[in-house]
């Protein structure tokens, strides 16, 4: 059970009010790991991923085991304990403002 | 008696302000979405439970929201929330967020670019939605103005969004350029005794119009003049802040230009100034009067590179011979220390007699006159900065 958590307003959006978890099959990465929250939670269509080009938007960062992935090939294998589901995968809006 | 639900869009989320038609006590709902930007909230006038919302998020892009029970309870429009299945057959899920530009060459030319800032060519990039406007016939089938602008629609309650692309594809579309707040399509006119006929207006391309419900289409922009473009008098490149009309007067337009008040009496094909004794005619708002169609209000704001009212004196400027004899309009707005601005579509009207007049500011206030501008008073005044205002009159 792959554990996913999202953001303060897309968790408003999806109405969860915790991390949500979810059943990735195959290699579990960037992209198969949020083909399967958007698959369970259809609302969040692209608002973490452009509708179209299917890219990150801009101002959200993916983090796992204290590590940012957000530039990393969205096929690249997410850490071992990410896949195990000992650590979830944090998708977090950027901190902008001043 | 009518009740009244003004519909406020804010930096912040959504609020419903409801009275009855006394005006004069307010219960106030939200805020809805908290936390995110709503652009607009407009009801639908065949069936006034019926709203649509655009909520939306320079983090988290744009999202479409629908309520069938006047603002209690929303959905996305094709997603019910709890929604878990995404495979399972029925409507498309999560689709009705998608704004694609159609650059077929079916529908309209392909064009991918605009004017950029620089007069270079820039991709057309979709941001989100600035307007939107249910038909007058069906509550299903809402029309979208967004930026980069564009014009869509949909026909069956927001479930999947089509553009007009003969918009973007009728010929201008490359000369078409931002202004500061980006390259909006924020004014959208059905007209009601033509349902082929369409008005919109774009900053900083001006004004266009359809005869033949949103094929083909052109500019109506002569008689604008805008002496800090290159073309003081050119096709297209105004900055068009906001377009009103009466319904019984489908022909007679009123526009805030930029600088400017103007107005057009054969829908737009010429215009001409009306800015009269205004103190300054640059400004966002502009709305007519429900009963009375010369009747019309405007918020003169001191100028582009100072967006407040001349003075710290918030005055709402009304004339009732159709423009160039205004009168200021105070009682019960602040006269002194006043410093916000009230946006293109921060103004609207209700149809009760008599009739009611309200606006928001960016400073969080929503004024209500329930005697047709004569005298004000505040409904709330802590709101998050207001993006928009609309008036439902209830049964």
């Amino acid at each position: 059970m792959i554990r996913v958590v999202l953001p303060g307003h897309l968790r408003a959006l999806a109405h969860v009010s915790a991390e949500v978890q979810l059943n990735v099959e195959g290699p579990v990465t960037q992209r198969s790991v949020l083909d399967a929250l958007e698959a369970q939670y259809p609302m969040l269509r692209g608002t973490i991923r452009d509708h179209v080009t299917r890219e990150r938007r801009p101002f959200l960062r993916f983090f796992a085991c204290e590590e940012d992935y957000s530039l990393e090939p969205p096929d690249t294998p997410l850490p071992d304990a990410v896949a195990s589901g000992a650590e979830p995968l944090l998708i977090i809006g950027a901190i902008a403002g001043g | 008696m009518s009740d009244v639900r003004v519909l406020v869009g804010t930096r912040k989320g959504a609020f419903v302000l409801t009275s009855d038609g006394q005006r004069k006590q307010w219960d106030v709902s939200g805020p809805h979405f908290a936390g995110w930007e709503i652009y607009h909230v407009k009801g639908s006038p065949v069936n006034p439970n019926r709203l649509y919302a655009s909520q939306t998020s320079g983090w988290f892009g744009q999202i479409i929201q629908r309520s069938d029970d006047g603002g209690k309870t929303w959905v996305q429009p094709g997603t019910p929330p709890g929604e878990k299945d995404a495979t399972q057959q029925g409507p498309p899920k999560g689709e009705s967020n998608k704004f694609v530009y159609d650059t077929s060459s079916a529908t309209g030319k392909p064009l991918t670019t605009h004017q950029w800032y620089d007069g270079t060519q820039h991709p057309w990039e979709f941001k989100r939605v600035w307007h939107l406007e249910p038909s007058p016939a069906d509550p299903d089938t809402v029309y979208a103005g967004v930026e980069d602008a564009g014009l869509f629609r949909s026909t069956d309650g927001g479930q999947n969004w089509h553009e007009l692309a003969g918009l973007r594809g009728h010929g201008t579309g490359p000369r078409w350029q931002p202004g500061a707040g980006g390259m909006c399509l924020h004014t959208i006119i059905l007209d009601r005794s033509d349902p082929k006929r369409i008005y919109i207006a774009i900053s900083a391309a001006g004004a266009f119009r359809t005869d033949d419900g949103g094929k083909t289409w052109r500019p109506i922009n002569k008689g604008l003049y805008s002496p800090y473009i290159p073309e003081p008098t050119a096709e297209v490149g105004h900055c068009v802040h906001h377009v009103a009309m009466h319904p019984s007067h489908p022909k007679v337009l009123f526009m805030q230009k930029h600088w400017d008040v103007m107005r057009s009496d054969n829908g737009g094909d010429s215009w001409k100034e009306v800015s009269g004794n205004l103190p300054t005619d640059f400004g966002f708002v502009i709305d007519v009067h429900a009963h009375e169609p010369e009747t019309i209000y405007v918020v003169p704001i001191k100028s582009d590179g100072e967006h407040f009212p001349p003075d710290g004196k918030l005055r709402v400027y009304r004339s009732k011979a159709g423009g160039n004899e205004w009168e200021a309009l105070t009682k019960g707005l602040p006269q002194k220390d006043c410093y916000v601005n009230v946006l293109r579509d921060a103004m609207a009207v209700d149809s009760l007699d008599k009739c009611g007049v309200y606006f928001g500011t960016t400073g969080g206030q929503v004024y209500a006159s329930s005697d047709a501008g004569n005298t004000w008073n505040p409904i709330v005044q802590h709101l998050p900065g207001v993006l928009s205002v609309e008036v439902q009159t209830l049964p």
